[in-house]
């Protein structure tokens, strides 16, 4: 409980930094009288509230769906390489997008986001049946090769449409690079109702998951409807990736690190790998990293910012490689 | 002597190889593998006078041949030679150093997956050129320069993270992947850093494109290609002990870390100058070996058919994609992209059913 409410602490900090910094400096007793409604003037009102306090909004909702897809997807397919983005779900709902924009014409997100479930739920599955074949099962090595297979397939596939496209080119580069930047409050807004239904539906999966930890079997004789929980966990991951990415593009790696930290976090609380821990813990961890991320890439180049999904690919990658060079990658 | 079950005729076909023995020279004669080169020859070169010919003013195929041949009249010697040979030539050449590149890794860590456009080779050369373009020194040496770093680079650190008291093929693989993660991110900052023209001019080349190819792009690759891949064919005969495993190798009398190192910055070097002249066209470093394999029926990609298999490859795709959509010329790694993918997939499938995949 001690590190929940520690780790809210944090979260609280890394918000207020998040609309305290930021290209034009604004005296942080100003953004405070600002946030309390007692502007000095509409100038810092406008940027406390239209620019500030939606980027924030979109890093919290975002990186808490990341992360809990992240853990969700690790725990359902036991395997610790498990992520949005590597296994191709991210990709898939990318691509469904710069489809419908660039080709069908769709301009608003409520028109082009189920396209973005359609994608990734058809990426999440096609992985899944490809990694599964043969005789060996589904092992962590032929489950992450799968994805990036599909990855690869799509992002082909996206520059095929990109390239033809010259103003859909001008915009993709920015959201492909996973950036928080500037989404209106309105944005943020319609894309909260599909962030909360997936993490009311992630954490209600929560004790299921924990026999299924145990293997296929010894759930079953626990009493799980295996299908039921994995149907459930699918259309979970399907919502938090899919509209995530319609805002902030795909962003690889955070789904991966978080659920390894939390897991970590939760050892040390004395918890264990419990899910009704972990998940909570997930989608509190990722904001503050990709809020942290965001922060930093505002302040270390300014006037240019660095994308979020940049810095958290930097962080995220060599611990890639650090949990491929583990001697066994232990299923989770 | 072998014969030709049923027919009662020897057939040259139906003998695997022949020994030839003539002192101070002899070797191994494979028909087939004769045979598919010589067909692999003449579809690239069809194809290569097939691209030389459309454009917006057509030529026809026999006169690109008069042409190429220094005859016909001047302004279609011109647009031959000036316009269109160039971009045919960086095709043909990037084509086949991809391929052998592919051929020499995939054969190294026996295992198909582990080509240069999967291990990050072509990722980190694509960030090194993509940096020099945004800060503005673009084309020239320099890209060359800047392409061979960024890809050896990357090969040092893919190989020193996945050494782990020797490597196995799957951790060169996912560690190169990891790579070439962080490199497409740093790839993908600059180019939203960059202004909007740079950025075109970016990523339609990181995608793989011949257009607007001129004889400064040629050149540095021919040369290359003229050094690097005779050495690969004379590296290419040690390989085969090598595939042995290491032991084996020194017991034959190969002297193996050398031998590695040199087929490495062989491999390296191929791929850098290909990237640097006509951009990271995708998957035919990793396709190209494989068909030339399964076309010539060998245990290990043949270095020959594969050089010739790339070239195809890649002039052909280049052809689609200027022909598939009227009006718009794609660039030539979308389509290798798209079609080469669908092969990636069927490698993960074959090595998932025989169980060998990790």
């Amino acid at each position: 409980m001690l590190l929940l409410a520690s780790l809210a602490a944090v979260l609280l900090v890394l918000c207020l930094l998040s609309i305290a910094l930021g290209a034009r400096g604004v005296p942080l007793d100003q953004v405070l009288r600002a946030l309390s409604g007692h502007a000095d003037s509409r100038l810092v009102e406008n940027i406390v509230w239209t620019v500030r306090v939606p980027r924030t909004a979109l890093g919290l909702a975002a990186g808490a769906a990341l992360g809990l897809a992240g853990a969700l997807m690790q725990a359902l397919t036991r395997n610790p390489l498990a992520d949005p983005g590597v296994l191709g779900v991210s990709a898939g709902a990318a691509f469904a997008i710069v489809f419908s924009v660039a080709v069908l014409g769709l301009g608003s997100l409520y028109g082009y986001v189920w396209f973005a479930f359609a994608g990734a739920l058809a990426a999440g599955v096609l992985v899944f049946f490809l990694g599964r074949l043969g005789r060996s099962g589904l092992t962590p090595v032929k489950l992450a090769l799968a994805g990036i297979a599909v990855t690869s397939l799509l992002t082909s596939l996206t520059s095929a449409v990109v390239l033809t496209n010259p103003d859909a080119l001008n915009r993709y580069r920015f959201w492909n690079a996973g950036s928080l930047a500037d989404q209106t409050g309105a944005t943020v807004l319609r894309v909260l109702p599909f962030v909360a239904a997936g993490a009311l539906l992630a954490l209600a999966c929560a004790p299921a998951l924990n026999s299924l930890a145990l293997g296929d079997d010894v759930a079953a004789s626990l009493g799980r409807r295996l299908g039921l929980v994995r149907l459930q966990g699918v259309a979970a991951v399907t919502l938090l990736t899919g509209a995530t990415v319609s805002v902030i593009g795909p962003v690889v790696f955070l789904g991966l690190v978080i659920p390894h930290a939390a897991r970590v976090l939760a050892q040390r609380a004395g918890v264990g790998p419990d899910h009704r821990w972990l998940l909570p813990l997930s989608a509190l961890l990722a904001p503050c990293l990709l809020l942290a991320a965001d922060i930093v890439g505002r302040v270390v180049v300014r006037p240019v910012e660095i994308q979020a999904g940049v810095l958290i690919a930097f962080i995220g990658g060599p611990f890639f490689i650090a949990m491929v060079r583990r001697r066994r990658l232990a299923e989770v | 002597m072998a014969r030709a079950s049923g027919t009662g005729k020897p057939s040259v076909l139906a003998r695997r190889h022949f020994r030839l023995a003539v002192p101070p020279v002899s070797g191994v004669l494979r028909p087939r593998l004769v045979a598919v080169c010589a067909a692999l020859t003449a579809a690239a070169f069809l194809v290569f006078c097939w691209g030389v010919s459309i454009g917006e003013v057509p030529i026809g195929p026999v006169d690109v041949m008069k042409a190429l041949a220094g005859q016909g009249d001047p302004g279609t010697l011109l647009v031959v030679r000036e316009l269109r040979l160039p971009r045919a030539v960086v095709g043909l050449l990037a084509g086949a150093a991809l391929a052998v590149s592919g051929a020499l890794f995939q054969t190294m860590t026996r295992n198909p997956l582990a080509s240069p456009d999967m291990i990050g080779l072509t990722a980190g050369a694509g960030t090194a050129v993509v940096a020099g373009i945004v800060l503005g020194w673009d084309g020239g040496p320099g890209a060359q320069a800047l392409g061979l770093l960024g890809a050896l680079a990357t090969a040092v650190l893919v190989y020193a993270l996945a050494w782990r008291r020797g490597t196995t093929g799957y951790r060169i693989v996912l560690v190169g992947i990891g790579l070439s993660w962080i490199c497409t991110s740093a790839t993908d900052f600059l180019l939203a850093r960059g202004g909007r023209f740079q950025a075109q001019a970016a990523l339609g080349w990181l995608v793989g494109n011949l257009n607007g190819r001129s004889a400064a792009d040629a050149v540095p690759l021919a040369a290359a290609v003229a050094v690097l891949v005779p050495a690969a064919l004379v590296l290419g005969r040690l390989l085969r002990t090598l595939q042995l495993g290491d032991d084996v190798a020194a017991a034959l009398g190969t002297r193996v870390q050398p031998v590695r190192l040199a087929l490495m910055l062989t491999g390296v070097g191929l791929v850098a100058f290909a990237t640097a002249a006509a951009g990271p066209i995708a998957f035919v470093a990793l396709a190209a070996p494989q068909i030339a394999q399964r076309l010539a029926g060998a245990a290990h990609p043949p270095l020959v058919a594969s050089a010739l298999a790339g070239a195809l490859v890649v002039l052909s795709g280049d052809l689609a994609a200027r022909t598939l959509i009227s009006g718009t010329e794609l660039p030539v790694g979308v389509v290798t992209g798209v079609l080469g993918a669908p092969v990636l997939l069927w490698l993960l499938i074959r090595a998932n059913r025989a169980g060998s995949g990790g």
